[in-house]
């Protein structure tokens, strides 16, 4: 076994876009701090905050849970580059030291990990679903969620290694990842699954400006701009949420219901066939064997009753809620949550209390 | 001008089945196929020469065993000039890290190269980490996410996709793009293709024909270890919200997703 003493601490990438922490970076920050509480001694969380007049960010950081902020601030850090982000991080981690280092799996972080994983060789876990540093946390995980079986875990072992969780093979199959011979551990995790600790601006920590010794020459790219686009789904295969209505919407009018329903959580309308040949709605938007095969995080399936054909195409959502007048119809036994009622009364008052939240 | 793509031979994923007694994966009777976004890898590199047929070569470069050559003979049906299979026992089960040692000795032991091209993420690993690394491994500037890309001279400008839009970035080559769907439309093979692949010679090269220090490759050098793998409890029964007004049954369901962080 290798002597690690040396590492401590969470790092966290708190990455910023246009000088906004990301939310995946408050999410770190409350993970961050959850591992830390679980680590040997005084560990802490601390957040790492790159880019050029960054310094609004740290207070929001503390606020997040950071008990040290690291700031690089340098005019070459102002827009994100592979070259100029890892080299800066890597040096710093050479220095610090920190024991755990993680990042967002956002398309700046499963840019930038990879890289600075491979200059320190040591191992990167992919995506992560879930972190643990107590096994017998994990096995409790593992016990309710998972088919696995805990021969060889010890409810007593109070070693903290870190258990990198993720989904692999088109999320078939799941695989616990450690990194038992370097330093640090490193992963990227998936935005929108961790847990963020309650906002509390009266929490105040050490901030660490971090000299950045930078070249114009050590970036080999140059950015020549950076184009945000409004977001628009164009295709229903893409959408985080899908508002589906059938036959129970009942008329071309309850579809208009459908679109504001949509537009207020941020998905897209979808239907059942038996809604299209009612001509309510464009085939386009069908779901199912003869349609599109959806996986979206959120499927509301408002008035549509679940046959088979319909079910081929949206049962692998992460998250089902069915709307339905009928308890007994099969959509409502195969959804998460099971709203029974009627939808004409229900999507008005989801739409207002969304908007209120 | 010299192209490499890498390439990666990968189950089928749409196809794959769990044995629920053990969690494992059922391989027996799942096609193998070209990662799909590799197959947009082979595309940039093929419109590239495309454009100058007389001057561009392309070289498709995979890690894997023997059977690995199948999906070479498809890349070469698709155009590829050449093809490379890396194959030892000493290269199993290498992690990101140690692929990427094995595939950037291979690269340097083909040569010289301008451009070399990997998917963003292969279907089976997921990744998206190899690409990044073999490009730290060469030392080489590296754009990721990659949807559109024109060459001019010895400059790319490429356009790398972001969550919510892109960024329009200049690279000088020798460099690494990993690309992604948006990119291009895949071409199918050729019936010329499909017969030159037949006689196609596919170079086989082992840890020892790239040079590559065993210590850096396979399974044992790997830092990250596959510590359990298992499957996800089937769902249980949801939710039924069934009393109280609809103001109240959405109280409920909208609380309980966000206690869940699902919205
Ligand atoms: C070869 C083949 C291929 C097919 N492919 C597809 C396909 O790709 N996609 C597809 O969707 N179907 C497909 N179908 C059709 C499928 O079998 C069903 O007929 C169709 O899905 C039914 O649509 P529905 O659920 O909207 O309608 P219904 O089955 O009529 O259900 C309407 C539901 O709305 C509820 N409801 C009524 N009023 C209200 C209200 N006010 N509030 C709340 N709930 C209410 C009812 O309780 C009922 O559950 C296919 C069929 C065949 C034979
Ligand atoms: C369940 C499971 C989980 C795993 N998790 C991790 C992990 O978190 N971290 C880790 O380091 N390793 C992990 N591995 C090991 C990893 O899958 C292998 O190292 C694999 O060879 C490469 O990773 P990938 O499939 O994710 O490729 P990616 O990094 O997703 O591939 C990106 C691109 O790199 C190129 N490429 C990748 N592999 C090859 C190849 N063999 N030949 C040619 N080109 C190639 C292709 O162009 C491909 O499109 C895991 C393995 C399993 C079975």
């Amino acid at each position: 076994m290798k002597d690690f003493q040396d590492y401590k601490n969470v790092w966290i990438f708190a990455e910023q876009r246009d000088l906004e922490l990301m939310g995946v970076a408050k999410e770190l920050l409350g993970e961050g701090y959850r591992l830390s509480r679980g680590l040997s001694g005084d560990s802490k969380v601390c957040a790492v905050i790159m880019g050029y007049g960054v310094s609004n960010l740290i207070d929001e950081a503390y606020a997040y849970g950071a008990d040290i902020v690291y700031t690089m601030d340098h005019p070459l850090l102002k827009n994100y580059t592979t070259d100029a982000y890892a080299k800066v991080l890597s040096e710093a981690i050479k220095s610090y030291k920190p024991e755990i280092v993680l990042f967002g799996a956002t398309h700046i972080g499963r840019d930038l990990a990879p890289r600075v994983a491979a200059r320190l060789n040591t191992g990167l876990t992919a995506d992560c679903t879930r972190l643990d540093v107590n096994t017998s946390d994990y096995m409790d995980y593992l016990e309710k969620n998972t088919t696995a079986s805990l021969n060889g875990l010890d409810r007593n072992d109070t070693s903290t290694m870190l258990k990198q969780t993720r989904p692999a093979f088109g999320g078939n199959l799941m695989a616990t990842i450690i990194t038992p011979n370097s330093r640090p551990q490193m992963s990227t995790v998936r935005p929108g699954v961790m847990a963020k600790l309650e906002r509390d601006d009266s929490h105040k920590g050490i901030h660490i400006n971090v000299a950045v010794n930078l070249e114009d020459d050590d970036i080999r790219v140059k950015v020549r701009d950076v184009i945000i686009e409004a977001k628009k789904i164009v295709s229903l295969t893409d959408a985080k949420i899908i508002c589906s209505g059938g036959r129970g919407v009942g008329s071309k009018e309850g579809f208009k219901l459908m679109e504001e329903f949509a537009e207020t959580v941020g998905g897209m309308v979808g239907a059942s066939r038996g809604a299209v040949d009612s001509g309510w709605i464009d085939q386009s938007r069908q779901v199912g064997q003869t349609g599109t095969t959806v996986k979206p995080k959120i499927y509301f399936a408002c008035g549509i009753s679940g046959a088979i054909q319909h079910l081929a195409g949206m049962q692998e959502s992460d998250i089902i809620i069915a709307i339905n007048k009928d308890p007994d119809c099969p959509m409502m036994k195969i959804a998460d949550y099971a709203l029974e009622g009627d939808l004409k009364q229900v999507i008005p008052e989801i739409i207002e209390q969304w908007k209120s939240n | 001008m010299r192209i490499i793509v890498c390439v990666k031979q990968v189950p089928d994923t749409n196809e794959i089945k769990i044995n629920p007694e053990t969690g494992t994966l059922i391989r027996d009777g799942v096609p193998s196929i070209l990662n799909p976004d590799d197959a947009n890898a082979l595309e940039a590199a093929l419109a590239i020469k495309d454009s100058c047929p007389d001057t561009t070569t392309v070289t498709a470069i995979t890690m894997g065993p023997p059977q690995a050559k199948e999906m070479l003979k498809d890349c070469i049906a698709m155009g590829a000039d050449e093809a490379i299979l890396l194959s030892d026992r000493a290269l199993g089960g290498s992690d990101t890290w140690a692929t990427s040692n094995a595939l950037a000795s291979g690269i340097k032991q083909i040569g010289s190269y301008d451009l070399i091209f990997a998917g963003r993420q292969a279907i089976d690993g997921d990744t998206a980490q190899v690409g990044p690394q073999i490009a730290e491994k060469l030392n080489l500037p590296q754009v990721t996410y990659v949807r559109s890309l024109k060459l001019n001279d010895d400059c790319l400008t490429v356009e790398r996709a972001l969550e919510n839009g892109y960024e329009i970035i200049d690279v000088k080559m020798p460099c690494l793009l990993t690309t992604i769907k948006e990119l291009n439309t895949p071409r199918y093979k050729t019936v010329q293709g499909i017969m030159d692949s037949e006689s196609a010679d596919i170079s086989v090269w082992n840890a020892d024909d790239i040079g590559v220090d065993k210590h850096t490759v396979g399974l044992k050098a790997s830092p990250t270890n596959v510590f359990k793998s298992f499957t996800p409890k089937p769902k249980g029964a949801g939710v039924y919200v069934s009393g109280g007004s609809p103001k109240e049954k959405v109280q409920i369901l909208l609380s309980a997703l966000e206690e869940k962080h699902v919205i």
